[in-house]
């Protein structure tokens, strides 16, 4: 095993650990803290990957933003002098049974397969996406800046308080 | 044993299934869209560990940028619902959003 293949495990453990943590924890921010450590492993995932700009895009989104908001639903939807912020758990053993085996089957496809092949990509990626974006890609990277345009106004208005009620 | 794409496989197989699980068993809104996000990340760990050793191009990392997109879009709309629901019921529950129920 070479330096890079320790760094892929200790990225793999950290990820799947923490996510365990999420599924796990029986307070809600500690589910939201673990989260955190979730979307660190993947961005060292997509380095390992080759993957540079997502990477980046994944620690400014998913740390900096979704997960800020996460924690903001789970600030605003208890009571703030309610600290052990329990969440109950259902059908644990239908899920259980569920979730292990979808994970014996993906696994037992992803190591049965024969998989193709390909040269390593060059490392810095980020020219090549942004020639994609406007180029081939150019109708989803529109449709995807109006999808965003949309949800921003519609979650304004969801949460909006009516002035007479 | 060097690292294969089967091991990131194996990865993205096991944040699936964790979040399936969280999916099944929570009952708390907030909690569900957490384990959304595993499954969400899940599946670009696959497009972006195909992208490098299956097709050998960027076309997948190009995917999972619009699959980040539609995260952030997916989170920012199911958190205004989940604050609207609870300030009508005073419960983030998922059991307890029935107000549709004839």
């Amino acid at each position: 095993m070479t330096a890079v293949d320790y760094v892929f495990w200790v990225f793999a453990i950290l990820t799947v650990g923490s996510a365990a943590v999420v599924v796990s924890a029986r307070s809600l921010i500690y589910s939201a803290f673990a989260l955190l450590f979730t979307f660190f492993g993947v961005a060292g995932l997509y380095v390992l990957l080759g993957a540079d700009f997502l990477a980046a895009a994944q620690l400014l989104i998913y740390v900096g933003g979704i997960l800020v908001l996460l924690l903001f639903g789970v600030m605003l939807t208890h009571k703030i002098y309610d600290l052990n912020l329990r969440t109950e758990k259902t059908q644990l053993l239908p899920g259980l049974i569920i979730a292990t085996g979808l994970f014996i089957i993906v696994a037992a496809v992803a190591f049965k397969t024969q998989w193709p092949q390909a040269a390593r990509l060059p490392a810095p990626t980020t020219h090549e996406i942004g020639r994609m974006f406007l180029g081939e890609y150019l109708l989803a990277f529109e449709a995807a800046s109006v999808l965003l345009l949309v949800a921003l106004i519609g979650a304004a208005m969801i949460v909006r308080r009516k002035k007479d009620a | 044993m060097t690292t294969g794409l089967e091991h990131y496989l194996l990865v993205s197989g096991a944040l699936l299934s964790l979040g399936i699980l969280g999916l099944l068993t929570r009952r708390n809104a907030v909690n569900v869209l957490m384990s959304i996000e595993l499954i969400l990340n899940s599946a670009n760990i696959n497009l972006v560990a195909f992208s490098r050793y299956g097709a050998g191009n960027v076309n997948g990392q190009v995917f999972a940028v619009f699959v980040i997109v539609v995260a952030a879009a997916e989170v920012a709309v199911a958190l205004a619902i989940v604050l609207t629901m609870y300030r009508l019921r005073r419960t983030p529950n998922l059991d307890d959003a029935d107000i549709l129920k004839g």
